[in-house]
């Protein structure tokens, strides 16, 4: 991508309608949209459905062809594809994540994930598809094995946070947990080599340049190492990893964490935010808008500072809850 | 309205002479804060417990002779409300009637769901106690304005019941 001319312009070129509620969460399968394979997306939404709409053609509009409903009884909060784009899971304010397989355009449950003590905010997939993990407002992460027919089990319940925790995410690379939180915290879990035991090797609060409220979403680049965090601070911060270290059971050091909040005027929290596969990270914020950052040319002594590329205000009549690149 | 009040703590107003406000604002591009006070001032219907001077549900008090308004008891005043026009923002401040007041976060609950159902959904609404009203101001100001954790709580069948008594029982 060519930032060159600095005219860069995001432009809606569809609108899909079919939910009743609002839209909380959003997944590209990513065995899709390349090759051939038209796109497919999953949404999911306080009207307790999930829905999967499909490019037709490759280069056409989207069209709605699945609704998976009768399975959750309250809002579905968070959807994500597996790895291999198999299977589905879905996060639910009724306290279960429930996993989905389709066989041609056909969805069919086939496991229901049970155990947190009340609604389920986030579920993701690691990157070989081989663990699981949810969080919800009980203030507790939890990590499943994928087992052979669609079996899962729990293998660790991780305590730490002392409030809700609004989303889980794995890292790209390593199999290294990140959970953020009402607690205002970002929590890092892996794995004890000689136990199999799961804890907590790193706290990202205040006192480390952390977030002063809210942490709502995190997500990483490509690489995996660099994190974007957006808060209910009205910031969104930038972190640095060192993967080796991480590799070797180091911890995930922050850079001086870089704040933009010169960029929200407007009092929106932000509720999330995703580096794409080049680095542009895009947000979505309760002031309606969506915004694209990116990485400055000009490098400064103290690290590098990123700039606002794109602002699209009203981008929804209401706040936008879920931003997600086509990585294809 | 005169009320006979041996142990009145606070004070409890008489009514002033307004005129109750059904209509919903969904027509109207400027938004006048005495308009949402007209809205809100007799949607929302309490019982008051005098021993301990708090706010209860009508069905808690087993002779609630006087269910009263949000504005009886200066919960609620005019000032309560400011409308930014120009960020579509609506902030309400409400003083609960005692410092740990339980049913604050009720209370504000209660004001989303009313100016939900009257609002044009675009106008953002801020919901806090006022500053220095209650022992738990920041947890329960985070707790109001965390859009998740209201959209969960009205999911909650017991305290939607509960909620809607509020706001409908002067129907009832």
């Amino acid at each position: 991508m060519n930032f060159v001319d600095d005219s860069v312009e995001l432009r809606e070129v569809q609108k899909l309608e079919g939910h009743t509620d609002r839209v909380w969460g959003l997944a590209w399968n990513p065995a899709t949209g390349s090759a051939g394979i038209p796109a497919v997306l999953a949404s999911c939404s306080g009207d307790k459905t999930v829905r999967i709409w499909r490019q037709n053609p490759s280069n056409g509009p989207f069209q709605c062809t699945a609704v998976l409903e009768e399975t959750h009884t309250r809002t579905v909060r968070s959807c994500a594809w597996s790895p291999s784009g198999k299977l589905l899971a879905t996060a639910s304010f009724d306290a279960t994540t429930a996993i989905w397989e389709h066989s041609g355009g056909d969805f069919e449950c086939v496991s229901t994930l049970e155990g947190h003590e009340n609604e389920v905010k986030s579920v993701s997939w690691n990157a070989s598809g081989s663990l699981l993990a949810t969080c919800g407002r009980d203030k507790s992460v939890w990590i499943w094995e994928v087992l052979p027919g669609n079996e899962f089990e729990c293998v660790s319940v991780l305590q730490g946070h002392t409030q809700d925790v609004k989303m889980v995410q794995w890292h790209p690379t390593v199999d290294v947990l990140f959970s953020c939180s009402y607690d205002n915290t970002v929590k890092v879990w892996a794995e004890d080599g000689d136990s199999d035991d799961w804890h907590c090797v790193q706290t990202l609060g205040e006192s480390n340049n952390g977030h002063s409220s809210t942490v709502w979403a995190l997500s990483f680049n490509a690489t995996g190492d660099k994190m974007v965090t957006s808060s209910d601070d009205l910031t969104i911060k930038i972190w640095g990893a060192d993967i080796i270290r991480m590799q070797s059971g180091g911890i995930f050091a922050p850079l001086p964490a870089i704040m933009i909040e010169q960029f929200f005027q407007s009092i929106g929290q932000v509720l999330t935010s995703k580096y794409d596969r080049e680095g542009v990270i895009a947000s979505g914020a309760a002031d309606d808008a969506v915004r694209l950052f990116v990485e400055s040319e000009e490098s400064k002594i103290d690290g590098p500072t990123y700039k606002l590329l794109t602002r699209k205000e009203k981008a929804h009549d209401m706040d936008v809850n879920s931003v997600q690149w086509n990585s294809a | 309205m005169t009320l006979g009040l041996i142990n009145a703590n606070p004070v409890v107003h008489a009514k002033k002479e307004r005129i109750a406000r059904t209509d919903d604002l969904h027509c109207d591009d400027n938004v006048d804060p005495l308009d949402i006070y007209d809205i809100l001032l007799f949607a929302i219907v309490v019982a008051f417990d005098l021993g301990v001077g708090c706010i209860h549900f009508v069905r808690d008090i087993r002779d609630p002779e006087h269910p009263y308004s949000l504005e009886q008891l200066s919960v609620l005043s005019e000032e309560s409300i400011t409308v930014d026009e120009k960020l579509g923002r609506i902030l309400i401040t409400f003083t609960p009637t005692i410092q740990h007041c339980s049913m604050a976060t009720v209370i504000g609950l209660c004001l989303r769901v009313k100016l939900k159902d009257c609002f044009p959904p675009h106008f953002k609404v801020d919901i806090k106690v006022a500053p220095g009203s209650h022992a738990d101001e920041e947890s329960v100001n985070k707790q109001l304005n965390d859009k998740e954790r209201v959209a969960a709580a009205l999911e909650n069948p017991n305290l939607r019941q509960l909620v809607d008594e509020c706001l409908y029982s002067n129907e009832l």
